[in-house]
């Protein structure tokens, strides 16, 4: 990657005011409201989600607070129902699948591709206008008595016999789903037609590869969802029997219908946080990807493959068992694309130059993470076993640790990667890295003992369990204080650096990548005069990096 | 109806600041619409889905409920729908000539999008009275009750979002044709004239699959 | 209750013993393979910190050879685990001749089992050690699941249809039963035993309770009570088939298609009677939706099973 301009030195204390930029060119609100600027959308829906991950938050700290005892002492059946059903519907929709792409994929996409913004910056604005109504009604939903069918709204339950605000969240849910296809469509169209010269497709950076694949799945498994629950919606108010057996419909084609999306889901969640790893080793490892082609196939091949995997969270539905045969082989071929890049992340590290800032802590963490819960996967790909540990919480700690073990992992390092340039600030480099190591360390007290929870047969979705589950119940609460600890810190010095950080200039990292060769923070139009690129991606060179030539 | 309309030509070149060149936006403009296009057609797939289900396993039901969909009115639909595409193609290729001439094509476009509304709403309206509804108020032979409720239940979800989609195009076209009218062709120009005009089209393919599917299925041998 | 030793979960099913052998195989290798990473990013880590003095000429970026070989090894390691599962699960479904067969009906929220003989019984289950029982299940409203830990088994309990789970179980003792899919306020109370015993304890303790005249008795009470008689008897002038011996035969369907009966078609055929209507057969049948209960008509279906030669080798829908 090559353009004019040297790094810029940082501004001198006492210096007069920062030049202009994206953030203080305007500070009333009515200029955020209404802008066009892909940065300030992006912190629009920065500061939205952060919301919603709260929320979420605090419903899983109840949850595991209630299931420190093995009765249900803390809140009732029907409340612990509704927890659940609001942390998994707040945390997927409105927190995991907006999170990188519309808070990272918004602002640096297309700064990575060198343009000015994205191909629709008004259909962007709209997309979080979107996303916060349907926001909204979800909070409604939850707010006005909340709702006890589980995030996936399994039939007949959530059609015939749950008295809870289905259709109103339901309602909420599918606002949200136009707010994802719009973005997914405004990402497609921006990398098809305005990339720099030179930049062809394998000289993209693979948060740009990550974030395109993820678009694609955006705009075609979000519509078969919006259709789902309005078809749910129309049962409970008709009265039709599509999904309701007692008046000639099938619950298992609701299943189907939904998994279709949910699967893919998964992907749209966790294949943006693969893009971010690969932009945060190669900068802390001094050293190009390893493998850059098989990577971007492996992306990819993650998306096409991920469609057609959906059955196997249907093992033991009454789905037929040659569907399953089927299912299961695939599921098996996904994990492969997956593992190529966790073998090369590995191998970017070789005759690296490594240091371990917090992003790199994070990236390496999500490495690791990752590559558990994409073996545990592994377990329940297998028919035999599946049969075994579905519905247990052998399945909630294997999501969790993609989830968040990775994805959040991801976001995190992300967003303390990008931080200098979004903000033009450096925030406490110690404090970033004894966050990582909390999170690493609470994450995996939380989580792991809900394999041997899974194994042992404890399902999931149980408020009250036998007592001899409690032990491990009570190690995983312990780990989720840790966690949610690790989670405020970033709250606290990331706060605080906006106002006492110091200043950063515009490549901290020495990275490469079109985004660091403008300001921190950047202008409005990202670039002074459109960069014309030369080479590929990731310019890394460790023996320079350390000083010497070998 | 004013004597000429005069097309802003600075209007039709206009290029929205974050693209380099009209080239550039026009790429992406259509592009996008195609993308859009792709979500509609994965939106109405479950329903397609659910139809070929229920054809199916209530095959027999679901052709004696085909046979009190009304052929005459929905063949009417169908024949008012085409006519619209052809109009709407029409008005793309006659701007280049003729202003005067698009306006009067897209008016017609509009109007035909309006009949076929109409008569949509007069099926609708027969079809309530006779208890076709689907819900509690659904009444049909009870040999096949079942299957026909299912088959009426998918007609309105289609037919229905198929409506709702053509009163959008229907609004779009009638506020293009203002803009045009009024010469503003800063919101009439050729590309959004395209955009729509692809839109329109597919509103139409969408209904070349439900017409056969809901009206045509069993009404030969009976 | 016996199901734990050590902290670890007791095998107390023939499928037991083959899924922890598989279990802990796939343990050992997904375990070698993290360790690997996780010993080899480790190693990196300290080898190629920045100011180490580690030879970096010629870092590569790229490796044809070593990348098609770390696709291709987890490739068969992962098709030889899924043919290993896959065998295992097959067998699950696939539940031995003679099979001794345990009706479940779930509803929010217990679990109501009910036995040939007429035994009935709630949230628990007895079974004989060492003998292969076969459990028929639907589900009076919501989907539930029902889940042995200890045997390994569990399968989704379904409202319309009827699923199948068939185990032998081979330790005697007192096991938990789970639901497994969430059903409402109470799924986490829906909860049973399946208590184990030897054959001869399990036989004798069948007859006692009130059996009644068992549940094929109660079928055939109930084939003239709710007016099946009248229409599917030889002597009657209504055209309609035949259902001595029904299942297992093969019907051929007024669409053109065929299929094999089994519990769900008769259960169908009882409920929504225009769904898959007899070739040749006017669809005049009524429906009993909403006027049988379940167990009714399980009952129905042993006394159909009982009047013909039974071929119970189907596959459940």
């Amino acid at each position: 990657m090559t353009t004019a301009s040297p790094a810029e030195a940082p501004p001198a204390a006492g210096a007069p005011r920062e030049p202009e930029n994206y953030f203080n060119r305007d500070f009333s609100l009515k200029s955020w409201l209404t802008t066009h600027d892909h940065k300030r959308i992006a912190l629009l829906y920065m500061v939205a989600i952060l919301v919603f991950f709260f929320i979420g938050g605090v419903a899983a700290t109840i949850i595991r607070l209630e299931l420190v005892t093995p009765a249900g002492d803390l809140v009732s059946d029907d409340t612990y129902d509704k927890l659940f059903t609001a942390h998994g519907v707040i945390m997927v929709w409105m927190f995991l699948i907006p999170s990188i792409p519309s808070v990272l994929g918004n602002f640096l996409m297309p700064m990575m591709i060198g343009a000015r913004d994205l191909a629709f910056p008004r259909l962007n604005l709209a997309s979080w206008y979107v996303f916060v109504a349907g926001g909204i009604f979800t909070l409604l939903a939850l707010v006005l008595g909340g709702v006890d069918t589980g995030w996936t709204f399994y039939t007949p339950f959530s059609t015939m016999f749950s008295n809870t605000n289905v259709i109103l969240v339901l309602l909420g849910v599918f606002i949200v789903g136009f707010s994802s296809i719009m973005t997914g469509l405004n990402f497609i169209v921006t990398v098809h037609t305005m990339r720099a010269p030179g930049l062809t497709w394998f000289r993209l950076p693979l948060f740009v590869w990550a974030n395109y694949a993820t678009s694609i799945i955006l705009v075609l498994a979000t519509p078969v969802l919006a259709m789902t629950l309005v078809l749910v919606g129309l049962e409970r108010l008709l009265q039709v029997g599509i999904f309701d057996p007692a008046l000639g419909g099938d619950p298992l084609l609701f299943q189907h219908l939904f998994w279709f999306y949910s699967h893919p889901a998964v992907y749209i969640m966790v294949l943006p946080s693969m893009g971010v790893v690969s932009e945060i080793i190669p900068c802390f490892a001094r050293k190009r990807v390893f493998g850059y082609r098989f990577m971007t196939y492996a992306i990819l091949g993650i998306a096409v493959v991920g469609f057609l995997v959906w059955g196997h969270h249907m093992f033991v539905s009454g789905q037929s068992v040659y569907a399953g045969l089927v299912f299961s082989l695939l599921s098996f071929l996904v994990a492969i694309p997956s593992a190529i890049k966790v073998f090369n992340w590995t191998a970017t590290l070789y005759k690296g130059s490594i240091t371990f800032s917090a992003p790199m802590l994070y990236a390496l963490g999500f490495v690791g993470l990752f590559t558990i819960g994409g073996l545990t996967g592994l377990f329940l790909a297998s028919l035999a076993l599946d049969v075994h540990l579905t519905d247990t919480y052998f399945v909630v700690a294997h999501f969790h640790y993609i989830m968040v073990g990775g994805a959040v992992m991801a976001y995190m390092g992300g967003i303390h990667f990008w931080w200098p340039k979004i903000t033009g600030r450096m925030y406490p480099e110690i404090w970033g890295r004894v966050a990582a190591v909390l999170i690493f360390v609470g994450f995996n007290l939380t989580f792991f003992p809900q394999f041997l929870l899974g194994y042992e047969g404890m399902p999931r979705r149980y408020h009250t369990y036998p007592p001899q589950f409690q032990t491990l119940n009570i190690l995983s609460s312990a780990g989720a204080s840790i966690l949610a600890l690790g989670y405020l810190l970033p709250l606290c010095y990331l706060g605080w650096s906006l106002f006492r950080g110091e200043r950063a200039g515009p490549n901290p990292w020495h990275a490469t990548g079109l985004e660091w060769q403008t300001p921190s923070p950047p202008p409005k139009d990202n670039f002074e005069e459109t960069p014309v690129v030369t080479e590929g991606p990731y310019g890394y060179t460790p023996e320079i990096a350390i000083g010497i030539v070998r | 109806m004013s004597a000429g309309v005069r097309i802003d030509a600075q209007a039709e070149m206009q290029v929205a600041e974050q693209f380099d060149s009209a080239v550039q936006q026009h790429q992406a403009a259509t592009f996008g619409v195609w993308i859009f296009l792709a979500t509609e057609l994965m939106f109405f797939g479950p329903l397609f889905l659910g139809y070929v289900y229920g054809r199916m396993h209530f095959s027999e039901a679901f052709g004696a409920a085909s046979r009190h969909t009304d052929i005459a009115l929905g063949t009417l639909n169908t024949a008012l729908l085409l006519t619209s595409s052809a109009t709407m193609a029409a008005a793309t290729v006659a701007r280049k000539v003729s202003a005067r001439v698009a306006v009067w094509l897209l008016l017609a476009t509009a109007l035909l999008g309006i009949g076929f509304l109409v008569v949509k709403g007069m099926e609708y309206h027969k079809e309530w009275d006779e208890a076709l509804f689907p819900g509690a108020r659904f009444s049909f032979e009870a040999a096949y009750a079942d299957g026909a409720q299912m088959f009426f239940f998918l007609y309105f979800a289609l037919t229905g979002l198929h409506a709702l989609h053509l009163f959008i195009g229907v609004t779009l076209t009638l506020f293009f044709t203002f803009n045009l009218r009024r010469g503003r062709t800063l919101f009439a120009n050729e590309e959004k004239h395209e955009i729509l005009a692809l839109y329109w089209h597919f509103v139409d393919l969408v209904w070349i699959f439900l017409y056969p599917m809901l009206y045509l299925i069993q009404r030969g041998g009976g | 209750m016996s199901g734990h030793t050590h902290g670890l979960l007791v095998q107390a099913s023939s499928a037991a013993a083959r899924f922890d052998a598989l279990m802990l195989t796939l343990t050992l290798i997904t375990g070698a393979m993290a360790l690997v990473l996780a010993a080899l990013i480790f190693f990196f880590s300290i080898r190629y910190r920045k100011g180490s003095k580690a030879d970096r000429s010629n870092p590569p970026s790229g490796a044809k050879g070593l990348e098609a070989a770390w696709t291709l090894a987890p490739l068969v390691i992962f098709i030889a685990i899924f043919a290993w599962a896959a065998v295992d699960y097959m067998r699950l479904y696939d539940p031995p001749a003679g099979a001794m067969p345990v009706f479940v009906v779930a509803k929010q929220w217990m679990w109501k089992v009910e036995y040939p003989n007429g035994r009935r019984e709630i949230d628990e289950l007895h079974v004989p050690l060492g003998k292969p029982v076969k459990l028929v299940m639907t589900s009076q409203d919501v989907i539930h699941s029902f889940f042995v830990p200890a045997f390994r088994v569990k399968q989704d309990v379904v409202p319309g249809r009827y699923t199948s789970l068939w185990f032998k179980a081979t330790r005697a003792g007192t096991y938990h039963l789970f639901c497994a899919e969430y059903c409402g306020t109470g799924h986490s109370a829906m909860r049973g035993r399946v208590i184990v015993m030897p054959a001869d304890a399990f036989a004798h303790w069948l007859q006692q309770g009130n059996t009644g005249s068992g549940i094929a008795a109660q079928g055939f009470a109930l084939f003239r009570k709710y007016g099946c008689s009248g229409c599917h008897s030889a002597g009657s002038t209504v055209h309609a088939p035949d259902l001595t011996g029904l299942l297992g035969r093969t019907v051929h369907l007024q669409d053109g298609r065929t299929l094999v009966a089994d519990e769900g078609y008769i259960r169908d055929s009882i409920m929504l009677p225009r769904k898959d209507v007899v070739a040749g057969y006017a669809p005049i049948m009524p429906s009993y939706q909403g006027q049988i209960s379940e167990e009714d008509v399980l009952a129905l279906i042993e006394y159909i099973r009982q009047t013909g030669a039974d071929h119970d080798d189907r596959q459940p829908r």
